[in-house]
């Protein structure tokens, strides 16, 4: 889908360029880019010198949205047509919005189930699109400072995020043009952006509170490699919460009702967070308050908000305490503590967090932006750009995934922290004689009720070959990818029918929905999309020659028999012949002839690299053993 | 190299139940290092899907081998025993009587005066009883009889109770927070 760099026709791309790879940090409350720099990673501006966006959209009937801090100074004015913290609406559904219990001041088009689109004067917007209108400033920024098209970006996304919204932000970036590289858990992130600086070793915690999402990750540091052990959090809990608590405290501080207007909420919101954010430093705040007819000067003491927000701080204290345990570390064994996210600034949380793990945290680098800082190294080794690096992250899943089985029970297949990628299958039978068909239903979450989880999707399985009950064996497979999302297979195996299944998700956008949106989109609106297809075909099938080029290179001879080596060149020829011409159907046949033809050499390559890996350590013990 | 071989093989170590876990977790960021996705991202789909493949199995392996209990089943299954899918297998019956006490605690532990304290207490107990039962799976396996396989596998069906119990109490734990 993404528009990547084409060299002129005739021209092979470059090798030895430097790619052009970003880091993103999509915020509930600010997003930034980055990129690294002669070696530095660093955040860019915008051509004011600002280097945060504030994640806010502003939707008007006949003009461009307006993104950033000139949506932000509208907020309160139009508060139904500027989306602020859009993230916590990402691969949620309608139900659970609502269920959020926040004084939202947008309309939303009247569905009972599915995605929650929001009512605008530019028309109905999914969260998708919004986060997806963020990304594009994000994303032009960056070429206009780096010049030229971006190669990929890697996008964080908070460890506690499940699968929906997961797949919702990697939707985003689709819609806005952008490959991602990989979606990276902000806590990993960050202790890329700390642990390259000071190549730390042993067990580190890094604790994000961020603007609506809060994580906890434990992860081990060694020779490069970043392992996370476990991960916990709450992804609907953040700054905004806090913000509420002194919200609702001002409102009755006032004697107000809970009927006001959405500018007035708005209104009460904003002199909170103002009132958080002074409270850092100072030890009490006095504000003049004018909303709904009430006008009172109040005083705001650090002990006083301290009390308000105490259940959400002692909240995270507890996921801290959870994920030790699933690590299987103590606290005494955390050699680091790492602090990310705007709202880790308020005293209280420091204080929690450093009492927990009996050690003052790190707040070296500005926790606004490490995330971001980390993304980007990853980018750029993901990208190409330093074919030596030892850095490695290791994720795991954040909740448990798993099927629903008969009375309304979760069977877990995936349990909750373990290392991704993964593939994991399981059998069903079936439940009545001569049954054709079997609903799935594929959850998320660590409750055993399946209301209590997240519904994921739902797939309807036919043409089962009609049996006595119990006698068909039917066989899902989960495989979870290094993002983190999910695909689910299912197959009927006593009689070796293959059936296929359709894919609806719970709280998503389905491919052809993407796709609309694709063409719908301004940015697209002048562009012919057979060209882009032309264009992404011509990508692959260059990426493909290219790489095969590199392993004929360094393992041709080895791993290839002379006819072996003839018939895939051959093939290769047959590829470059196609991408010369404009038929991308053909392109795309031709690459995966291709991709099939060299099968056999990249698994052999594959083994080639475990026996390398298998060896040095011989080598190593050998030596010890002297 | 066959990606269904022995996963003991997969990480060039020898194939019994007393394993040296830091050799086997510096094996496994060895592997990692040339297999996993991210090695790949800037390469073709092929090579993508392929090393996705790989990794999993590896995650795989790694989770089994890591795992006392895992590692016991594995090593069973590999002599043709399958203790984790079999519907019924006959337990010694003073086992059972101890499991049930066990459980009945442990489903009265919410409602203790201290719940706390009662559930790591209980938890104690299970991590004791687990030990006892992998010292007797250690003596069974380097056998080679039919008895010793026999009661090799009596070993692990009563580990798989104890590894209920105790999910069921970090189940409980999870809910007191």
């Amino acid at each position: 889908m993404a528009l990547l760099q084409i060299a002129e026709p005739g021209q092979s791309p470059d090798p030895h360029k430097r790619k052009l790879a970003v880091g993103i940090d999509l915020g509930t409350t600010n997003s930034l880019v980055a990129t690294v720099r002669s070696g530095e990673s660093v955040t860019l501006p915008d051509e004011q010198g600002r280097h945060t966006l504030p994640s806010v959209v502003r939707y008007q009937a006949s003009a461009l949205p307006e993104v950033g801090y000139e949506a932000h100074a509208r907020a309160v004015e139009d508060p139904h047509n500027t989306i602020q913290s859009v993230k916590r609406l990402m691969g949620r559904g309608i139900a659970d919005v609502r269920k959020l219990g926040e004084q939202l001041p947008y309309h939303f088009e009247r569905t009972d189930e599915g995605m929650p689109y929001l009512v605008t004067a530019a028309g109905s917007k999914s969260p998708v699109e919004v986060s997806a209108d963020i990304l594009r400033t994000l994303q032009r920024r960056a070429e206009l400072s780096l010049g030229g098209e971006l190669t990929g970006a890697v996008i964080t996304v908070p460890a506690y995020f499940d699968d929906a919204q997961r797949q919702a932000t990697k939707d985003a970036a689709t819609l806005a043009g952008l490959k991602v590289l990989r979606l990276l858990s902000e806590p990993t992130a960050a202790a890329v952006a700390y642990g390259l600086d000071q190549s730390a070793e042993g067990v580190i915690a890094v604790y994000d509170l961020g603007g609506g999402t809060f994580d906890i990750s434990i992860l081990r540091l060694s020779k490069g490699v970043f392992e996370v052990l476990a991960t916990g959090g709450d992804s609907a809990l953040g700054g905004d919460d806090l913000d509420l608590a002194l919200a609702n405290w001002l409102i009755g501080e006032l004697g107000l009702g809970q009927d006001l207007s959405a500018a007035e909420a708005r209104y009460l919101t904003e002199q909170s967070r103002s009132i958080k954010e002074r409270l850092t430093d100072a030890s009490q705040v006095e504000v003049e308050l004018s909303v709904a007819g009430a006008h009172k000067t109040l005083t705001v003491t650090r002990d006083t908000f301290g009390e308000l927000i105490k259940q959400h701080v002692a909240h995270t204290i507890r996921a801290c305490r959870r994920a030790l345990k699933d690590a299987g570390v103590s606290a005494d064994e955390v050699k680091d503590v790492v602090l990310v996210g705007g709202s880790t600034r308020v005293p209280q949380v420091r204080e929690a967090v450093a009492q927990f793990f009996g050690r003052p945290p790190h707040i070296d680098i500005d926790p606004d932006r490490v995330v971001a800082l980390g993304a980007a190294l990853q980018a750029d080794v993901l990208a190409g750009n330093k074919p030596d690096s030892d850095m490695l992250l290791l994720d795991v899943i954040p909740l448990s995934l798993g099927l629903e089985t008969m009375g309304g029970l979760v069977e877990k297949l995936v349990h909750r922290n373990t290392a991704i990628p993964v593939a994991k299958a399981q059998e069903f039978t079936t439940f009545q004689d001569g049954q054709t068909a079997m609903a799935i239903h594929v959850l998320q979450g660590e409750r055993e009720l399946v209301d209590d989880c997240r519904s994921l999707a739902r797939f309807v399985l036919r043409g089962i070959p009609p049996m006595a009950a119990g006698a068909a064996k039917i066989r899902v497979s989960f495989q979870v990818d290094a993002d983190g999302l999910l695909s689910v297979a299912a197959q009927e195996l006593s009689t070796g029918v293959q059936s296929s299944i359709q894919v609806k998700p719970s709280y998503g956008l389905s491919d052809g929905e993407i796709e609309r949106m694709l063409k719908d989109s301004y940015s697209y609106a002048q562009e012919d999309l057979a060209m882009r297809n032309l264009r992404e075909q011509q990508v692959e099938a260059d990426r493909l020659l290219q790489s095969l080029e590199q392993a004929i290179a360094a393992d041709g001879t080895e791993l290839l028999a002379a006819a072996e080596r003839e018939r895939l060149e051959a093939s290769m020829r047959e590829l470059r012949s196609l991408r010369a011409g404009s038929d991308y159907k053909a392109i795309e046949a031709g690459v995966k002839a291709l991709a099939q033809a060299s099968d056999e050499f990249a698994a052999r390559r594959m083994d080639a690299g475990i026996q390398r890996a298998l060896r040095g350590h011989s080598v190593d013990e050998i030596e010890e053993g002297r | 190299m066959d990606i269904k071989q022995n996963y003991f093989e997969f990480y060039g170590l020898p194939e019994a139940y007393d394993l040296d876990l830091g050799q086997l977790a510096d094996r496994h960021l060895e592997l990692q290092k040339q297999l996993h996705p991210d090695r790949f991202a800037h390469l073709s789909d092929q090579e993508r899907r392929l090393s996705a493949q790989y990794t999993a199995y590896l995650n795989e392996g790694y989770a089994t081998l890591r795992s006392p209990l895992l590692r016991a089943q594995y090593l069973l299954k590999q002599r043709g025993i399958d203790t984790h899918n079999e519907s019924s297998a006959s337990i010694d019956p003073m086992f059972l009587m101890q499991q049930m006490e066990l459980r009945e605690r442990v489903e009265e532990a919410p409602s203790h005066a201290d719940p706390d304290s009662e559930l790591a207490a209980l938890d104690q107990e299970v991590v004791a009883a687990m030990s006892e039962q992998q010292a007797a799976f250690r003596r069974a396996i380097g056998g080679t009889s039919e008895a010793e396989l026999e009661a090799a596998a009596a070993a692990v069906r009563k580990m798989q109770f104890l590894d209920k119990l105790s999910r069921e109490i970090e189940r409980l734990e999870d809910e007191l927070y």
